[in-house]
């Protein structure tokens, strides 16, 4: 399968993302340079961590008009699977591919640390190897990751399970404490009603061996090669 | 004309959170503070200056500058009426760096819609009528900083912002040549050259015989090159040494050549291959594997974030990014460091018990909350893991912080020797040049008064990491398709050390109006001086110039040809609109600089034994128990956890982090130093780690305290002693007199001596004098600690055999590990066979004995892990919080019996107690009568309160 890393300038989640693929993987994967306009050849996407154009003004909120989101937005239409990660899910929400927002952490404060998700469902490209309700621990590192939607929209995300990430402890607990940025729900990350866009806070490609804090990453990014044949079916 | 655009946060929240979260934030500070005042709503205000239509504004508003779903934008048509409220508005001066403006203007542009100039503000509206006074207060105290920003009480929308002219060029003599020795003084004063009376005359000679006067660059460039930041000229001196009677003792051709460089030079026979550039580039390179090297390098930028903290440390980090850049063919940056010293918070608080603070000081916990956000900002864009530091409390900081940052690389071995080479292009890369910075170099060489801020708001800095990261993207590319002879940062000084050290062998042709400007109005000189941010300096052949700069144009990053090196007679020749004005000898300019002998006084009678029990606060107090000393100690801001600060940096990024700074099952451990592994695919690390010791005031003993403190630390997780290098950097007062020169001396002796001793070579240092604070109105002057800060460097073979200090396994002994006697031999005969002992697996968990002594220690090793200890206190040979160096707690299997034999040999290994499952630490357990224990969390509790800020 071919992974796409979408590069923005002020991305540094890049390398970290092309080296898990190539890795962690062990799949082809390419960065492709935010002018870029055809993704023709790529079986998925990722949009990694960082700071797309420093994020002085508000997180993902300028990356949105670059010139490769167009063509994103276009591999979404026709069923291809997306990744956003970190920045990336900023970038995801300011584009409206994803609903809500991603509000400074309660704390007003960046963060970064280990901490742990479960897996609500295994129904999208990027959780099809996980069962439910599995606890994954994942990095982050993030000013702005407090997920936020007004209640109308947290309600209809809650009723068609498009809560794919949830903070807890790590028994799989819901408590405060394992929420480090105050999100609603305590929502770490979620998918489009089509399915095949997700975005999460942590970082996945940050954790694929275990000699620095943990493999978990893997499991993410490989359940694309599960789900990818079904994926590539349906364009 | 100028639009203002409004925007604010939509009340969102869940019941009971503050609408304006930002707002509430600040109205504690200000409460803080001492003033207490109503609740506080936050605007950021975006003035655009464009042609656009009222619908393309209302366009910009919604889908750029507003978060529809958080926020509201609001296009400003009329003054707002803020009855019953008051108003502060905070607006960037003109021509201050602002990162903010700079990407709305790109994405505004990226809308495809016009625009000439954004700048934005912040507006902060409190639900209370102040008078103006009180606001002016609220807004110095909290909220603005005079140097870059100006304050407003009404809604701020100007007419036109006030733009650069273009000025018609004059070349500018100075008289020199006829001048009086007073004369020369006051020039010097007065035209910030900061040069000494014998520099003075030495230029005057020179021109003098040159038979005409020189111009203000050629001036200008002297006392950039000269400056005592750019040559490090004190330690350069040559140095009479004397006892207290005046009696000369030994002399110094040149003292840091002498003694540090000499000690490498004397191990670089022993270890063969391992140093491979020592004090000659950026940074300090050692071998790490076949086929790559590490660098790494510590700055110092104390000036600047004295005056503005927050600018100040970003582009100290930023600054030291460029180091590693622009060392060898350019390394890759792969971690951070930070240091700050600082004075106590509590003891300027504003509240009635705290201490005023003297005029021109901005308070401690400002500057702290400042620096760590410019860290923070500047790090963490960069996608460059910040992984280890310290935060050093004293009194003695308050008007002149320090601000340690570092930078690790990379770099392949074939990459580590460069030279300009004649005929090869001049390419400048990066940002654009303005006139922020100018006279860093020469500022960072005086001493600090309450009126610096304003006279040298123009050498403050603020960053903007984007472009620097755009552009070690290009550099990183151009460097493995060897594009490029040379690169050098431009830091202090600006073009005119960058391009005149690169040139010193070939000598230079720069034509100054080829410099892109971030603004109309810039002087000649100003170009050549301006210490502007994120800017490189190459020297590219000929051959390799257009592939150079398609590259640089593919990534959107400035590159353009400003000259070439190689002249006849290697002279530096500068141009400015086809009119020559400068030429200098490259000669005159790098070897001119007089080097008079300085005098030193050091102490010849017996220091106090100094080490032991530094700290008051550690003395052993007869009525106190040792529980309540050590929840006080535990509690003491230069103990106390630092996640408040670790937290917001990323220690994650690029996902080598082995050892993190914060370990333990619950990520709040102090690691003694940080492991990463810059080569994902291999085993090897790096670990990195620091010591300091301004609380002792013997300048030998301190320096040797922080040497092993360093190395310690990084011995404690794993790295190999054999294949260990450290740096020094030197921040003193001023050393006008004889016996402050003294301690500077006895502090490079002590370095040299643990090196030699130690076989653990020195490879880069920087130092940063006349850090001291003069309050003009009272007379006092405020004058730092001789601080050493020494950063180590080792390579660990194989990361998985690292340790972390929280305790693993109840039931597991627990020994203390100490030199035998205090010599350096003994230090290093135990940190070597700890090393092996590591190695070989039969260490569980480690922690260096510092801060606090051997209790303190024990505790982190509890809280870090959340199992307990039973000690038998005593069995100490020393007191149980006595600063000891060359100390370390160990904890190691019960049943393996061999080891303490092993290390038996080198140290002394005491057995002082077990680790349970009860979680809490003790004193007597099943050993004495005279018990006591406290429960892990009364011990988390008084460790994380101190600054959990």
């Amino acid at each position: 399968m071919r992974f796409g890393v979408i590069t923005f300038p002020g991305s540094n989640g890049d390398h970290d993302a092309l080296k898990a693929i190539e890795l962690g993987l062990k799949q082809p994967v390419e960065a492709i340079w935010y002018r870029e306009t055809n993704l023709d050849g790529f079986d998925c996407i990722l949009i990694p961590g960082g700071f797309s154009y420093g994020d002085y003004l508000r997180a993902g909120a300028i990356a949105r008009f670059a010139p490769v989101m167009e063509s994103v937005a276009e591999f979404a239409k026709k069923g291809g699977p997306i990744l956003g990660m970190c920045n990336g899910f900023q970038v995801l929400t300011e584009a409206g591919m994803l609903p809500g927002a991603l509000l400074p952490n309660g704390s007003l404060q960046f963060r970064s640390q280990w901490v742990h998700v479960q897996v609500e469902r295994s129904d999208t490209p990027w959780t099809a190897g996980i069962d439910d309700g599995t606890v994954l621990k994942l990095p982050i590192a993030h000013g702005g990751g407090r997920y936020f939607a007004d209640p109308k929209t947290l309600a209809r995300l809650e009723e068609n399970g498009q809560v794919i990430f949830r903070y807890t402890d790590a028994s799989g607990n819901r408590a405060p404490d394992a929420n480090p940025n105050d999100s609603l729900n305590d929502i770490a990350g979620i998918c489009n009603e089509q399915r095949n866009i997700v975005g999460l806070m942590p970082h996945p490609e940050r954790a694929f061996d275990t000699i620095i804090g943990g493999d978990d990453g893997i499991k993410v990014l490989s359940s694309v090669l599960e789900a990818g044949i079904a994926a590539v079916a349906g364009r | 004309m100028i639009h203002r655009i409004d925007v604010r946060t939509l009340p969102t929240a869940r019941e009971g959170e503050p609408a304006d979260p930002l707002g509430q934030a600040i109205r504690h500070q200000i409460i803080e503070f001492g003033k207490h005042v109503g609740p506080i709503q936050t605007t950021r205000i975006f003035l655009i200056d464009s042609d656009a239509s009222v619908d393309q504004v209302k366009r910009i508003a919604g889908e750029l500058l507003a978060d529809p779903i958080v926020e509201e934008a609001h296009v400003f048509d009329r003054a707002p009426s803020d009855d019953g409220h008051s108003r502060i508005e905070i607006h960037l001066k003109p021509g201050v760096m602002d990162p903010v403006a700079a990407s709305t203007e790109m994405a505004i542009r990226d809308m495809k819609l016009p625009v000439r100039e954004v700048r934005t503000g912040r507006a902060f509206l409190i639900e209370d009528k102040l008078p103006q006074t009180e606001l002016q207060e609220i807004a110095s105290k909290v909220l603005a900083n005079g140097v870059i920003e100006s304050v407003h009480f009404d809604a701020y929308v100007p007419k036109e912002f006030a733009r650069g002219r273009e000025e018609k060029f004059a070349l500018r003599h100075v008289k020199l040549r006829e001048l009086t020795d007073d004369q020369l003084k006051k020039l010097s004063r007065e035209g910030h050259l900061f040069l000494s009376l014998a520099e003075m005359q030495a230029i005057q000679k020179y021109f003098r015989e040159q038979n005409r006067e020189p111009t203000d660059v050629e001036l200008e460039t002297l006392a950039q090159t000269w400056s005592e930041h750019c040559v490090h000229k004190t330690l350069k001196s040559a140095v009479e040494v004397v006892d207290e009677n005046g009696k000369p003792l030994r002399k110094y051709g040149n003292l840091i050549k002498d003694t540090i460089f000499a000690s490498t030079q004397e191990l670089m026979k022993q270890k063969d291959g391992f140093c491979l550039s020592v004090f000659k580039d950026n940074a300090g390179v050692i071998a790490f594997d076949d086929t790559d090297a590490v660098c790494f390098k510590v700055e110092t930028h104390n000036h600047p974030s004295a005056i503005e903290p927050y600018g100040g440390s970003a582009t100290g980090v930023g600054g030291v990014i460029r180091d590693i850049l622009g060392t060898g063919l350019s390394a890759k940056p792969i971690a951070n460091t930070d240091v700050f010293c600082v004075a106590y918070p509590n003891s300027f608080s504003g509240g009635p018990q705290g201490r005023p603070l003297p005029k021109g000081v901005i308070h401690p916990k400002r500057i702290l909350q400042q620096v760590v956000a410019g860290v923070r900002d500047y790090g963490n864009r960069m996608g460059i893991p910040t992984i280890n530091g310290a935060v050093y409390f004293d009194d003695n900081y308050l008007g002149n912080p320090l601000v340690f940052c570092g930078c690790v690389g990379l770099i392949p071995r074939n990459k580590i020797e460069k030279a300009a080479k004649e005929g090869d292009a001049i390419v400048l890369m990066g940002g654009r040049t303005g006139r922020d910075g100018i006279h860093g170099a020469t500022f960072s060489s005086a001493e600090l008064t309450d009126t610096h801020a304003d006279e040298f708001s123009h050498a403050v800095q603020i960053g903007n990491a984007i472009t620097e990261k755009k552009m070690t993207d290009v550099i990183l590319q151009a460097r493995d398709r060897g594009l490029f002879s040379a690169i050098t940062d431009l830091g202090a000084g600006g073009l005119s050390s960058g391009v005149g050290e690169m040139g010193e062998k070939t000598g230079a042709f720069v034509e100054l109006d080829k410099v892109p400007l971030k603004y109309a109005g810039l002087r000649y000189d100003e170009i050549w001086i301006s210490e502007a941010q994120e800017r490189m300096a190459l020297s590219v052949p000929k051959t390799k110039v257009d592939e150079l700069l398609k590259l640089a144009a593919s990534e959107d990053v400035e590159a353009v040809v400003i000259g070439q090196f190689g002249t006849k007679d290697h002279e530096l020749v500068l141009n400015y609109r086809g009119t020559e004005v400068a030429r200098i000898s490259t000669h005159f300019l790098h070897d001119g600089l007089p080097m008079p002998t300085r005098r030193a006084q050091v102490r010849v009678a017996q220091p106090p034994p100094a080490v032991r029990g530094a700290r008051a606060e550690a003395q052993p107090r007869a009525a106190v128990p040792h529980k309540q000393t050590l929840l006080e100690l535990l509690a003491h801001p230069n103990i106390a956890s630092k996640h408040w600060i670790i937290r917001q940096y990323d220690h994650e990024v690029q996902g080598g982090s082995v050892i993190k700074p914060l370990i333990g099952p619950m990520q709040i451990g102090p690691s003694d130093a940080s492991v990463i592994r810059p080569k994902l695919g291999s085993f090897k690390g790096v670990a990195i780690g620091c010591g300091m010791a301004p609380q002792i005031a013997d300048p030998y003993e301190m320096a040797l305290a922080a040497i092993d403190e360093a190395i310690r630390n990084v011995v404690a997780v794993g790295a190999d002693p054999n294949q260990t290098a450290i740096l020094d950097n030197f921040c003193w007062p001023s050393v006008d007199d004889e016996r402050t020169m003294g301690t500077l001396v006895r502090a490079c002796e002590a370095c040299r001596d643990a090196a030699l001793a130690y076989g653990i070579p020195f490879i880069s240092g920087k130092d940063s004098l006349h850090n001291q604070f003069t309050n003009q109105e009272t007379g006092e002057v405020l004058r730092i600690p001789n601080t050493l800060l020494i950063s180590a460097i080792g390579v660990v073979d194989d990361v998985r055999k690292c340790v972390t200090m929280d305790l693993k396994r109840a039931g597991n002994t627990f020994c203390l590990l100490h030199a035998k006697d205090g010599s350096l031999e003994s230090r290093i005969a135990l940190h070597r066979r700890l090393a092996e002992d590591i190695r070989a697996g039969h260490v569980l968990s480690c922690h260096d004995v510092s801060d606090g002594g051997a209790l303190v220690a024990a505790a982190e090793m509890c809280i870090a892990s959340g199992l307990g200890l039973e000690l038998d206190l005593r069995v100490l040979p020393f007191g149980p919080f006595e600063e000891v160096v060359g100390a370390y707690l160990v904890e190691m299997n019960a049943v393996d019996p061999t080891i303490p034999t092993g290390l038996k040999t080198v140290g002394d290994v005491i057995v002082i107690g077990r680790v349970t499952e009860q979680q809490a630490l003790s004193d007597g357990g099943d050993f004495v009568a005279d018990q006591w224990t406290i429960d892990i969390s009364n011990l988390t509790r008084a460790w994380r309160g101190t600054l959990d800020w």
